[in-house]
C-alpha cells in the first residue's frame, strides 16, 4: 500500500519520535478480521477477491500435489488457503483449511526489525501496512515476522504482504476477502465485536463436540488483528503449522530494543572520550634532535633505514650505518 | 651538518593496501550504519537512497574484507600475542594516564596494536560470513529464517566491535605523534621508534 492515512499512525518503523497520531484509540477503534475455520469450505474466493481488489496477478506456478495454490505466499499472493488433512483423534479424519496471510500483530515483529523509516506503519486501528515506496529491500521484516509472512519481490526488491485492505477500511468498507466469502467464514469489525462473535461460535462448536474450540489471538505478539476460530485451539499446529505461542524472536527484540541505542552511545562515547583524553593527557611525542620531520632538510641529511642489518654485516655502534640510504634532496652518502 | 634517520616501517604496497581498506571501510561503514540505527539513516543520502545503499553495502564490505585479507597475511605473524604482551596490558592503564615510563619495551607492535589487529580480523570474518546469510537478493534464500535472525544480530555486533576498534586505531595514531607518517610516508623517525617501539628500533639499527 501507499501511505494513505497520516493522522492515525500508532507506530512507524525506524522512527524514534511519535508519528502523527492525533486520531488514536479509543475513539479510533481496534479492528479485526475473524476467520472461522470451521465454516470455511476452501473455495478460494478470498484469494480471487484479494487478487482483484489489489490488482495482483501471480505467475502460474507448479502444484505441490495438494489444493494449496500457489503453494506458498508470494509477493503477489497475499493470502493463500492451506489445506491440512489431519487426524486430531486416531481414525477421525478432518480437513482443516486455513486462510494464511498477515496476522496484523499488535506488536509487529516486521515493524520492529525494519531499518527504513516509514516503510512499515501500524495504524491506530491495528492494521500493519507496508509503505513499499519506503522499503529498501533488506529483508529484515522477513526475519522479524513470527509467522513467516512478508515476501520480497524479485523484480522490485520490495516487501509485500496483506494490507488488510487498509485502503478499503479507511473509507468504511470491509476487506475484499470478507466481502466475497460465500459462507460467512470471514468476518470484519471492531476487535471487540469479533471476539463476541467468536465466543458464540465457540459455544456452537463445543455443542458439536469440539471441546477444545477457541479463538486464536496469541498474546505473545500482543494479540492479532486477524484472528481464527479453531476447532482445536489447543493444537494450532494442526492448521498447517500455525504457531502455538508466536512471539518476536528475542534476537530481534533485544537487538532492536536496548542494544542499538547503547551501541550508538558507545560509539559516540568513544569519540568524545578520545577527545577529552587527548586534551587531558596530551600527545606522546618523541624528542627529536636538531630537526623534526617537517624540516625541509636545510643543512640536515636524511637517511632511511630500510631493513635490519644482516647478521654480522656491521658492528653495532652509536651511529650505526644505514643499509640503504635514500634522500632525494642530497647525494647518496658514502657508506 | 646533522643527520636525521628514518626507519622504514611499511612498504609502499602495504601502505596502498591499507588506504584501500580505509576507503572501503568508510564506504561500508557509512552505508551499514545507515541501517544500524534510525538516527543514522541519513547516511543513505550519500549512496543514492535506501535501495542503493542496501545494494552497494555488501559489495563495499566484500571489497574491504578482500583488501584486509592481504594485510592480514602480510602482518599476522608480527601480531601474535606473547607473554610480554600480558605485562604491557597490565600496565596500559598507567600509560593512558600519561605515564609511559613504566611500560615494558615492545617490538614492532605493542599488545594494544595486536589486539586491534585481531579485533579487525575476527570482526571482519564474522561480518563476511553473516553478511552472506542475508545478502538480498542473491544468497539470502539459501539460509533458514532462524539462522538469518542470528546472522543479523552477529553482523551488527561485529560491526560495532569493528567500528570501536577502528576508532581506537585512529585515536592511537593521533595521540602518538609521528605515527601517521608510517602510513603516509612509510617511514618513522628514529626518535619515534626509540620511544614507542624500542625493541624494533634496536632490531632495525643493530640487527638484534
Amino acid at each position: 500500500m501507499s501511505s494513505l492515512q497520516s493522522l492515525d499512525i500508532a507506530a512507524r518503523s525506524a522512527t524514534t519520535v511519535q508519528p502523527p497520531d492525533i486520531r488514536h484509540r479509543p475513539q479510533v477503534q481496534e479492528v479485526a478480521k475473524l476467520i472461522d475455520v470451521s465454516a470455511c469450505i476452501g473455495c478460494k474466493a478470498c484469494q480471487v477477491a484479494c487478487m482483484q481488489w489489489n490488482d495482483l496477478r501471480d505467475e502460474v506456478g507448479v502444484t505441490g500435489g495438494t489444493y494449496d495454490n500457489p503453494t506458498d505466499l508470494t509477493p503477489s499472493s497475499w493470502t493463500v488457503m492451506r489445506y491440512a488433512e489431519v487426524e486430531p483423534e486416531p481414525g477421525h479424519l478432518e480437513w482443516l483449511i486455513r486462510k494464511d496471510g498477515c496476522m496484523h500483530c499488535e506488536d509487529p515483529g516486521c515493524l520492529k526489525s525494519c531499518p527504513a523509516p516509514g516503510a512499515i506503519v501500524k495504524y491506530s486501528n491495528g492494521i500493519v501496512d507496508f509503505i513499499s515506496e519506503n522499503c529498501v529491500g533488506c529483508g529484515n521484516c522477513v526475519t522479524g515476522c513470527p509467522f513467516d509472512v512478508p515476501r520480497i519481490s524479485k523484480t522490485d526488491n520490495r516487501a509485500y504482504k496483506c494490507s488488510l485492505c487498509s485502503d478499503r477500511v479507511t473509507v468504511g468498507l470491509e476487506p475484499a476477502c470478507v466481502k466475497v466469502c460465500p459462507t460467512g467464514a470471514i468476518h470484519f469489525g471492531t476487535k471487540e465485536a469479533m471476539h463476541q462473535y467468536a465466543d458464540e461460535r465457540i459455544v456452537d462448536l463445543k455443542e458439536r463436540g469440539f471441546k477444545n474450540a477457541g479463538t486464536y489471538d496469541p498474546a505473545g505478539v500482543g494479540g492479532t488483528h486477524v484472528m481464527y476460530v479453531l476447532q482445536h485451539a489447543d493444537r494450532p499446529g494442526l492448521y498447517s503449522n500455525l504457531p502455538k505461542d508466536p512471539h518476536i524472536s528475542p534476537l530481534v527484540s533485544l537487538w532492536k530494543g536496548v542494544a542499538k541505542p547503547l551501541a550508538v552511545l558507545a560509539m559516540v562515547g568513544t569519540v568524545v572520550g578520545s577527545f577529552f583524553h587527548y586534551m587531558k593527557v596530551g600527545p606522546v611525542e618523541a624528542k627529536e634532535g636538531a630537526s623534526d620531520e617537517d624540516d625541509d632538510g636545510h643543512g640536515v641529511k636524511a637517511e632511511i633505514i630500510e631493513a635490519p642489518p644482516a647478521p654480522g654485516e656491521s658492528p653495532p655502534s652509536s651511529v650505526p650505518p644505514a643499509r640503504t640510504v635514500h634522500d632525494p634532496a642530497s647525494p647518496p652518502p658514502r657508506v | 651538518m646533522t643527520t636525521v634517520r628514518y626507519l622504514r616501517r611499511y612498504r609502499d604496497a602495504t601502505r596502498m593496501n591499507h588506504w584501500y581498506v580505509v576507503l572501503m571501510f568508510i564506504a561500508a561503514g557509512l552505508s551499514g550504519l545507515a541501517f544500524f540505527h534510525p538516527s543514522l539513516f541519513f547516511f543513505t543520502a550519500f549512496f543514492g537512497g535506501g535501495q542503493w545503499t542496501r545494494i552497494l553495502h555488501p559489495f563495499f564490505g566484500l571489497a574491504m574484507v578482500l583488501g584486509f585479507a592481504f594485510l592480514f597475511f602480510t602482518m599476522w605473524r608480527e601480531n601474535v600475542l606473547d607473554r610480554a604482551d600480558r605485562e604491557w596490558l597490565a600496565k596500559a592503564p598507567e600509560m593512558l594516564k600519561g605515564n609511559k615510563e613504566g611500560m615494558p619495551a615492545v617490538g614492532k607492535y605493542n599488545a594494544g596494536q595486536k589486539l586491534v589487529f585481531w579485533a579487525f580480523a575476527v570482526s571482519l570474518l564474522l561480518l563476511l560470513v553473516t553478511g552472506f546469510m542475508f545478502w538480498s537478493p542473491w544468497f539470502v534464500h539459501f539460509f533458514p529464517i532462524t539462522l538469518r535472525r542470528i546472522a543479523v544480530v552477529v553482523h551488527a555486533a561485529s560491526a560495532f566491535v569493528l567500528v570501536i576498534s577502528v576508532m581506537t586505531h585512529i585515536y592511537a595514531a593521533i595521540w602518538i605523534k609521528g605515527t601517521m607518517r608510517a602510513m603516509t610516508r612509510g617511514t618513522v623517525t628514529e626518535g619515534w621508534a626509540r620511544l614507542n617501539h624500542p625493541l624494533w628500533h634496536r632490531k632495525m639499527t643493530r640487527g638484534e
